[in-house]
């Protein structure tokens, strides 16, 4: 593991704030202030994270409606975001996405998609254009266990292959689709057992374990911007909330989400190897932990004290041209 | 004596009753059971909205969840129509449809005049319509312009829970293909609604209120809203007729055109994007049909030429209100 001091502490920044982007926002959502669809990648962190510590602004990444982790990972400004999931001018989209379309295409951030599966395609978009651009960009296309199962999906990893585009197709496999399980929805034993049919390397990853992702993301992101071509790798891994904030999540077990917080939460595991091998010491993690607090608390107050888009917003930015 | 129901339990029931009726009826969808392979319950959300609760207990293996895979399913709803089933699928979101459209307008649509009359294809395809939840712009859309430009589907937007019912049972009845859209805003509204069985045929308009003058047309929510205003306009001496067309394809412009022949005036109320709309179909033929009744130009009060947005205040200007409504009508006395 070649990871110094200072990407350590960043990776445990970024996997803490998002966690704590999400609890806040699970809080907040149920005073009512919050408003539509809210979907939390909490317990995924790990992947999101291991994925992007490698990619760099002009790396683009397409994401889901689980989105907020994607964006903060890709270094999405958080004060933005929140003020978009509160609908505010300010806004990171001006209050017109909301949750399911937080971008920033400034930070390589296609999206966050209502729609399940329309990243691959972009992303497959986003290769090539780094491929006749010859930055030597990558494109990581984040889609869920259900999402691997849409024909667009499918599409894209046989037109990455076929065109040998430098993108990456990051399966999350937490489980389920909504109420289904991802053992009954997808036919083969593991998503990135696909892989094979498209002529790509396929990996499964221990998505809770910062460290393996992070290894394996850095071969695939590695091999793509050298012209080696597309990877497919699944991350299992799980969420902690239900599939939205609402949903009462009866087709889980009644202690599956408290035995997994305590049996494979990356944030402990992290914590764990890092203490253990000595790598950072715990004031680090505490004063990490406190910092984002604030940044968070900021976030939140800084959002709700802003104003609402006005009557002329609505027809803006509809074309960029348009007599 | 009265029995209230919801428009989401109006629905349960008139799947409910055509799956008792006749075995050829099969249900599928993302989650219509739900907790397909997973170790708590099953029948977890009866779809996404919960319109498809209790059918699993009662049907079992006549309603199954599918994997996130609109083409492939909505295909085979499709394709298993033609082979002489008669499938009711759920597309949760009207706005998921350009992941299968293909399977619904080149497919199912055409089957019937290409194949020279020999095939029909009794599929519904049920889905949810309409912004008001602040879901922003890929679940919101109101598209079933989009449907109602095809020939071979028709087209359904029912109105309220009475409504919901008696339509969805001539949709499974139907030999055509059938896009059923359920406004989100309805879900929850209640009425008076019978236990027993009917159906509603299409194409036959409902004249929700009589009116001499002025004549509005609406679908699905809007005929709620058009009723709103026309209880405010009543009190300043304007009576509107509201009337619902119910099926946007077929379309009764029979009963539009008589009434516009009577009040002279006529506003369309929908919430699509106002382009090759609705209120812009229906007022390009009633201008065609009646254009010596017409005593003023034809209103449309639609949602803007926008995509639906997110932020609340901007959805609420989005969708077209009472107020647009009473406005429109002011402006043409
Ligand atoms: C085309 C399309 N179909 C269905 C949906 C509804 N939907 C939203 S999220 C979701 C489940 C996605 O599951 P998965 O890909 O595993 O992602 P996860 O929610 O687990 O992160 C579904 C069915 C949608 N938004 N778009
Ligand atoms: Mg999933």
């Amino acid at each position: 593991m070649n990871l110094n001091e200072t990407q350590l502490l960043q990776a445990y920044r970024k996997m803490r704030q998002i966690r704590a982007f999400e609890d806040r926002v699970h809080e907040e959502f149920a005073t009512g202030e919050i408003p539509g669809f809210v979907h939390l990648y909490a317990g995924e962190e790990a992947s999101a994270v291991g994925f992007c510590m490698h990619l760099t602004d002009e790396d683009r990444i397409a994401s889901t409606h689980r989105g907020h982790g994607h964006c903060i990972a890709k270094g999405v400004e958080i004060n933005g975001m929140m003020s978009e999931i509160y609908g505010r001018r300010n806004g990171i989209c001006a209050g017109k996405g909301g949750s399911m379309h937080i971008a920033d295409l400034e930070k390589g951030m296609m999206g966050a998609n209502g729609i399940v599966g329309a990243g691959p395609p972009l992303i497959c978009g986003a290769g090539l254009a780094a491929k006749f651009q010859k930055n030597g960009a990558v494109a990581v296309a984040f889609v869920g266990d259900g999402a691997s199962n849409q024909g667009t999906t499918m599409e894209s990893l046989n037109l990455a292959s076929v065109w040998n585009l430098p993108c990456i197709f990051v399966a999350e496999n937490n489980g389920y689709a909504e109420a289904t399980s991802s053992t009954w929805s997808v036919s083969c034993e593991n998503i990135a057992d696909r892989a094979a049919a498209f002529g790509m390397p396929g990996v499964v990853v221990d998505g809770h374990d910062f460290f393996a992702v992070y290894e394996v993301a850095g071969e695939a992101i590695k091999r793509a911007r050298e012209g080696g071509g597309p990877s497919l790798i699944e991350c299992k891994l799980n969420r902690f909330y239900g599939h939205f904030e609402g949903d009462a999540q009866k087709y889980r077990l009644k202690d599956e989400v408290k035995n997994l917080k305590q049996s494979n939460d990356c944030l402990k595991k992290f914590a764990d190897k890092v203490l253990d091998q000595g790598l950072l010491n715990k004031k680090h993690l505490a004063e990490i932990d406190e910092l984002v607090a604030e940044e968070i608390d900021f976030a939140v107050n800084h959002a709700k004290s802003s104003e609402k888009p006005n009557s002329a917003d609505l027809l803006t930015d509809v074309y960029v041209n348009y007599p | 004596m009265a029995r209230i129901i919801t428009f989401r339990e109006a629905v349960n029931e008139a799947l409910l009753q055509e799956m008792e009726r006749d075995p050829k009826v099969i249900a599928m969808g993302e989650d219509v059971i739900g907790g397909s392979g997973a170790k708590g319950e099953m029948d977890a959300w009866g779809g996404p909205f919960g319109f498809t609760k209790g059918l699993y207990g009662k049907f079992g293996d006549r309603i199954m969840d599918t994997p996130i895979t609109e083409s492939a399913f909505i295909g085979a709803a499709v394709g298993a129509a033609v082979c002489g089933m008669r499938p009711v699928a759920e597309l949760m979101y009207i706005d998921f449809m350009g992941v299968c459209f293909d399977q619904i307008f080149n497919q199912a649509a055409k089957f019937k005049y290409m194949f020279g009359g020999k095939a029909e294809t009794p599929v519904v395809i049920r889905t949810s319509i309409g912004a008001g939840l602040r879901a922003a712009s890929h679940h919101s859309q109101s598209l079933y312009p989009i449907f109602t430009h095809i020939p071979g589907l028709k087209v359904v937007v029912p109105s309220s829970p009475y409504e919901a019912k008696g339509l969805l049972i001539q949709a499974v009845r139907d030999n055509d293909p059938v896009i059923f859209c359920e406004h989100k805003s309805l879900h929850y509204i209640q009425e008076d609604v019978p236990e027993g069985s009917y159906a509603i045929p299409f194409g036959e308009a409902n004249i929700v209120r009589d009116g001499g003058d002025v004549t509005i047309v609406a679908f699905g929510l809007m005929v709620q809203k058009s009723m709103e205003a026309a209880s405010k306009l009543a009190k300043e001496g304007i009576q509107c007729e509201v009337i619902d067309p119910r099926t946007t394809s077929p379309l009764d412009l029979e009963t539009i055109v008589e009434s516009v022949e009577k009040t002279g005036y006529l506003v369309v109320v929908d919430e699509s994007n106002p382009r090759c709309s609705m209120a812009a179909d229906i007022s390009a033929q009633v201008s065609d049909q009646a254009f010596g009744s017409l005593r003023g130009p034809v209103k449309m009060v639609t949602a803007p030429h926008c995509p639906p947005p997110f932020s609340d205040v901007l959805e609420d200007l989005y969708i077209p209100s009472p107020n647009k409504i009473t406005e429109a009508i002011r402006s043409l006395k």
